[in-house]
């Protein structure tokens, strides 16, 4: 990038380019990026989450104005910004319901990137930031819950943070330093501030920043995972990319339209969404002596709060199995090594596996908000090893040339299952027994829809071809 | 220097400078850093708060449960009748360590049946040794949510583990050891010195 000579600007925009690269970068993209024509409904939700971003970032600097992180004020701050400062509550009901719907257009983002396989094609980094933008994301959404100081302020961060006391040796030094002090106090409170307010937000736009500069130097994905750099016209353009701006631009307004119009309604009529989004027990000031009679985390963090719960071996392999539920993620283009991209043109056992990891996800974060009973809590564990078994399936389902390797995986992963069984199986204690003995139908359910049904059905193994250029 | 010198590149003295720069810019970073990562250690003042706590507990009631704070914690007590003694030895086949062998658990005057100084009063430190939520006291017997062989005791709300009304922890549930009995004397017979051990006063 050198400054020009002479700009084709005129101006004080024609002075700025001729000291910056400003038409180089505008071209580079937004007039001269070509983007996939056939971009369908889920391609909508990149942008929406950058929309979010921007919403999160300005309702939070207008927050921080009149907020005070101090156990003795944070509580009685936020009250205030509710029923004093003029417009309070419409800015911290923006910011509340901002986190969950972060959370709602990434998840659909993520699952864009799992159908159209986003994550291959040298797209693996681009992946790879993106995990890492959900993992910051998460940090943001816990320390941003433990501001308000109300009940599930305190509880949620004391199991948060005492989850690092789980780990062998150095575990309580860590969640000491950690706090701050032998308790959730404010010292723990006043750090997380600082990290919510700033550290973490300079991060996040830091990644976005690098997120889309990695996705425009490989170039956009499509519904067909066809790349469009393959064929291009005379002047190098590809034959089915249009340019993002004026094109996507335009095309993505009535989207941010839509979302805005549910946004600003849930601002309205159902902030707090019965619960889900602010819960009932938060609107009590936190108490270290009582933890409230139902406590479960906001529904964002459930899928991952039920692992938590299923594994009881010990508090630390809990731990490993919540974190690692998430590193799983991480590791997916080195896992789905199979060259066909979208879904569209992979076989029908491939389409199950993902739409079951998608219900199961969702049966995961439906079990983390409800009381822990015998039938639930089972439940948890059978979904926690479907949840872990995708990975092996989806690493499995690379080659569907050589179906003798499902049979060979089925046997594994089923033997995996009932050894599991074995080892939890107590005679004595009748009820978790009896919840054992008739459970295991799910994960051996889903290994005979996923390996056993293309091995004995070919229709369901075989693979599309993969078309030239993009259709529709 | 003479001309031939600066035209030609001593690649081992480069290096050996890019060694030495980059090793003096990592002292230097771990000097800068330092400061700021102690920073987070309890300071002073957190660190004075620990002082033993003095409680009256004559005036509670039997099945009753008392909470104190102590150290920033819940500290319970709680009153336990016969019945609830006498019922304890019956739930050791599901408890993970029935006989208090975790030595870190409790004083090693409270490695007992009843884990305590004296049979009827339980002191515990309420915090779940799973995630450190405090459990819900649950001293009925038998209720349709806690199963039909529930003997009273205790029922973590965050992650579902249970202990007894010895504060021992059921098998299979995410805590793995019994709840914490703090350090404790009989000061006289109704009043307790909690964060001290008898010897120590």
């Amino acid at each position: 990038m050198a400054a020009k000579e002479k700009s084709e600007l005129n101006g004080v925009l024609g002075w700025v380019d001729e000291r910056f690269p400003l038409m180089e970068t505008w071209k580079a993209h937004m007039s001269e990026y070509y983007a996939p024509k056939n971009f369908n409904v889920w391609y909508y939700f990149g942008v929406l989450a950058m929309l979010v971003l921007v919403i999160q970032i300005v309702s939070g600097i207008f927050l921080t104005m009149h907020y005070k992180p101090d156990t003795e004020l944070a509580f009685t701050s936020v009250e205030y910004i509710m029923r004093d400062v003029p417009g309070g509550w419409f800015i911290r009901y923006m910011h509340a319901t901002g986190a969950s719907a972060f959370f709602i257009v990434v998840y659909f983002h993520m699952f864009r990137g799992l159908m159209y396989g986003s994550y291959k094609g040298k797209r693996e980094l681009i992946w790879l930031i993106g995990m890492v933008i959900y993992l910051a994301l998460m940090a943001e959404a816990f320390m941003g819950y433990l501001l308000p100081w109300g009940q599930m302020s305190f509880w949620g961060a004391q199991v948060i943070i005492n989850l690092f006391n789980t780990i062998p040796f150095v575990g309580e030094g860590l969640s000491l330093w950690i706090r701050g002090d032998f308790v959730i106090s404010d010292p723990t409170l006043n750090r997380l501030f600082a990290f919510h307010v700033a550290a973490v937000p300079l991060i996040l736009v830091a990644l976005v920043f690098v997120h889309i500069v990695a996705l425009h130097a490989v170039g956009s994905n499509n519904p067909d995972g066809v790349e469009i750099k393959k064929l291009k016209n005379e002047k190098g353009i590809p034959l089915d990319g249009i340019p993002f701006h004026p094109y996507y631009t335009v095309h993505d307004i009535p989207a941010i339209v839509v979302f805005l119009m549910v946004f600003f309604s849930i601002i309205f009529f159902a902030p707090e969404m019965g619960g889900y989004f602010l819960e009932y027990a938060n609107f009590e000031p936190a108490n270290p002596l009582k933890t409230p009679e139902h406590i479960a985390p906001v529904w964002y963090f459930t899928p991952f709060y039920t692992v938590l719960r299923a594994v009881t071996l010990s508090p630390f392999m809990g731990t490993l199995a919540m974190f690692g539920a998430i590193i799983m993620l991480f590791l997916l283009p080195w896992l789905d090594r199979n060259p066909i991209k979208s879904w569209r043109y992979r076989n029908t056992a491939h389409m199950l596996n993902l739409a079951i990891f998608a219900a199961v996800f969702i049966i995961l974060g439906y079990l983390g908000v409800k009381a822990v009973t015998p039938e639930f809590k089972e439940m948890g564990v059978r979904m926690t090893e479907i949840y872990f078994m995708f990975f092996a399936v989806i690493f499995v389902h690379s080659n569907s040339t050589k179906p003798g390797r499902y049979l060979v995986w089925f046997v594994i992963l089923a033997a995996a299952v009932f050894l599991i069984d074995f080892i939890r199986y107590n005679p004595e204690d009748s009820i978790s027994a009896g919840q054992i003995m008739w459970q295991w139908v799910w994960p051996i359910g889903y290994l005979a829809l996923t390996l056993l049904l293309p091995y004995f059905m070919k229709g369901c193994n075989a693979e599309k071809e993969v078309p030239e250029r993009v259709t529709s | 220097m003479s001309d031939s010198d600066s035209n030609t590149v001593d690649k081992k003295r480069r290096r050996m400078l890019i060694g030495a720069t980059a090793a003096v810019g990592a002292v230097g970073t771990a000097g800068f850093a330092a400061p700021l990562l102690i920073s987070w250690m309890p300071s002073a003042r957190a660190k004075a708060a620990g002082a033993p706590v003095e409680v009256n507990i004559s005036k509670i009631e039997p099945g009753q449960l008392v909470r104190v704070i102590w150290r920033g914690k819940p500290v319970w007590f709680i009153r336990r009748s016969e019945e609830t003694l006498a019922n304890l030895p019956s739930n050791n086949s599901l408890l993970a360590d029935p006989d208090s062998s975790v030595e870190a658990q409790q004083p090693s005057y409270a490695k007992n049946l009843n884990r305590s100084i004296k049979p009827e009063v339980l002191v515990l430190i309420g915090i779940c040794t799973h995630l450190g939520c405090s459990p819900t006291y649950r001293p009925e017997l038998a209720p349709a949510d806690m199963g039909p062989d529930w003997k009273g005791g205790f029922y973590c709300p965050c992650h579902g583990s249970r202990f007894d009304m010895a504060g021992r922890v059921f098998k299979n549930v995410p805590a793995p050891t019994n709840l914490v009995v703090p350090p404790y004397y009989f000061k006289t017979d109704d009043i307790v010195l909690v964060g001290q051990d008898g010897g120590a006063a």
